[in-house]
């Protein structure tokens, strides 16, 4: 209950973004239960418009558009998340240590990371593609690493205004352990600002996969997945049909949902510590 | 030298640096294939006849070191190798398609670098009005809407809809540029409002940082007005901060094109990269590569050369 009257207090914007985000969560999980038919089931004829039986029509090789939605969702989504996830943990780790051990190390990575930020990341990952092959375990590492630099940025410099706080200092002369000072000190004061960035990266990350898929280069078929459906689907475009729409929408719409509930948590975040 | 050319010189050679790593990093990621590389780009197609040939096109019998001083060499004399695919010189391939991502991306450019900062100004000047309303909802937008979403929304309203511009941007040499221009309205419009939002609230958010400052509170003092306040003494002051967004965001642009050329079937860079990538043509990628990320990096060297030079606090050093 008192989930609810928490919810009902927010703005406007946290409920559309609450609910948009709820709903693919649940078309992700369940997709499987929901889904009238399988991902790569062919139910009828090529393009049949919305309605007669198919609730979003059918695709270029006659499959049933909602269902591939479904399962679109789940293939994506959780792409996204295991490779956020990733990038996060190399990202963060290597950030903090670099900032908290210092020397060698940290000169090291950091020179590291300004060769891979200064390429433009589509570029740097159609490079890569084009030499390992595309692959969901070659996306997800890729993709991975090459945002983990951002991540990198962002720890290593709040733990670097952390590392010279007098309670981290106090715990130096305590004689805690490096560990310690990281998994104690550091890592929890860091965390709020972290998590709003694994939003904005997730989306970032999400919407990455699903440019790539479009290009032909990300997720490979029969799996559905969102943007290889609006680039299988395009030609349909010039019959007046706007199947593409439908998973092209659903990607917008999942980003700015993901994006209105971190802009508030920001928010929210930034009032709790200045008052 | 005085500490601010000292400044710029310093920013140069990290630029120069960067080109160089960035170089070595697109030449060596062939060698990071496991096994031989040559057997692992032809893939099925990896007969010891293929392989060989492949191997002698690639130059991989050499050591790396020296072939990366004869790669760079080469790249000196424009001679970018042959395509794998269909045996054509690469600079001759590339050549007119790179004029062709220029020519889009810099109408573009030309297109939001006035209309963002005038609109950024109008915001800033009349603070939570409903212009101020409809910048904050599109760049919200703009961050979080795929390239091929709004293409194709803009493809199904004026050329299904309306019946107004092709689907399809094609262009050819002979053109005349208003043919041209007409040609490429609706990928330009796409990159437009990809582009002009974080552009304008960048603008926006520099003149606003300004308007606190305690000259400003003087100039309102003796009663200037707040029109004249903005243009006279806000907008010289965060030229800055505002010029190194629009040379960042045009860095943006010239690789957010990629997507925006395949949606619309525009014959540029960005599409031969990503039929090179599918094809797993390594001499083709690697130059697209090397034009992108050099473009890339060489704005945002520019972005902070002006920032630097702009920056008013700077300019008085001697």
């Amino acid at each position: 209950m008192r989930f609810f009257e928490f919810i009902n207090k927010t703005p406007l914007t946290v409920k559309v973004g609450l609910i948009i985000v709820v709903l693919n969560v649940v078309a992700a999980l369940f997709a499987p239960a929901i889904a009238p038919y399988e991902q790569d089931e062919v139910v009828g004829d090529v393009w049949l418009s919305p309605g007669s039986g198919h609730l979003l029509g059918t695709d270029q090789l006659g499959r049933d558009v909602f269902s591939r939605m479904l399962y679109g969702a789940r293939n994506t989504i959780a792409l996204a998340i295991s490779i956020t996830l990733l990038a996060f943990l190399i990202g963060v780790v290597c950030g903090l240590l670099a900032a908290t051990i210092g020397g060698i190390l940290d000169m090291l990575l950091s020179r590291i990371v300004d060769v891979v930020i200064s390429f433009p990341p589509l570029i740097l990952t159609l490079m890569v593609l084009s030499i390992l092959g595309s692959s969901t375990f070659v996306l997800l590492v890729v993709i991975a690493v090459i945002d983990s630099t951002k991540v990198y940025r962002l720890s290593r410099a709040l733990a670097m205004d952390l590392k010279v706080m007098e309670f981290v200092e106090v715990a130096r002369l305590r004689g805690e352990s490096t560990w310690w000072i990281i998994s104690r000190e550091i890592f929890p004061n860091a965390m709020p600002t972290l998590l709003a960035e694994f939003g904005l990266r997730f989306c970032f990350i999400f919407l990455f996969i699903s440019a790539l898929s479009f290009l032909g280069l990300g997720i490979q078929p029969p799996a559905a997945d969102w943007g290889s459906m609006v680039r299988d689907n395009a030609g349909a475009i010039s019959f007046g049909i706007f199947i593409p729409l439908w998973p092209a929408g659903a990607i917008a719409m999942l980003s700015v949902g993901v994006n209105l509930l971190v802009d508030w948590f920001l928010q929210r975040s930034a009032q709790i510590r200045s008052s | 030298m005085s500490p601010l050319m000292l400044l710029v010189a310093k920013r140069l050679a990290a630029g120069f640096l960067t080109l160089i790593a960035v170089s070595l990093l697109i030449f060596l990621s062939v060698e990071a294939l496991p096994g031989d590389p040559a057997t692992a780009i032809l893939g099925q197609q990896a007969t010891p006849e293929n392989v060989r040939a492949l191997r002698q096109e690639l130059k991989l019998d050499l050591p790396p070191h020296i072939r990366y001083l004869s790669w760079l060499n080469d790249l000196m004399h424009a001679d970018l190798g042959k395509s794998l695919s269909n045996k054509r010189p690469v600079a001759e391939m590339i050549g007119w398609r790179f004029s062709n991502t220029v020519f889009l991306a810099g109408t573009t450019a030309l297109v939001a670098v006035p209309l963002a900062i005038v609109l950024g100004m109008l915001a800033a000047l009349y603070r939570n009005s409903w212009l101020d309303r409809l910048i904050s909802i599109s760049s919200l937008c703009a961050i979080s809407f795929p390239e091929f979403f709004l293409g194709y929304i803009l493809i199904a309203l004026f050329s299904m809809k309306f019946n107004l511009f092709a689907s399809m941007a094609s262009i050819d040499p002979q053109m005349p540029l208003l043919e041209k221009i007409y040609n490429i309205i609706l990928p330009c419009a796409t990159l437009l409002m990809l582009v002009l939002a974080h552009m304008m609230r960048m603008t926006r958010a520099s003149i606003i940082g300004v308007l606190s400052s305690p000259y400003i509170e003087m100039a309102r003092l003796k009663g200037i007005r707040e029109r004249r306040i903005i243009v006279h003494h806000a907008v010289p002051n965060s030229l800055s901060p505002i010029i190194n967004v629009v040379v960042m965001d045009l860095a943006w642009l010239i690789v957010g094109v990629v997507v925006v050329e395949v949606v619309f079937v525009y014959p540029g860079l960005g599409q031969l990269l990503v039929d090179s990538v599918a094809k797993r043509d390594l001499p083709v990628v690697q130059a697209c590569v090397l034009i992108f990320a050099g473009t890339y990096i060489l704005l945002n060297l520019m972005a902070d050369i002006l920032a630097i030079a702009t920056n008013p606090k700077l300019r008085g050093m001697r």
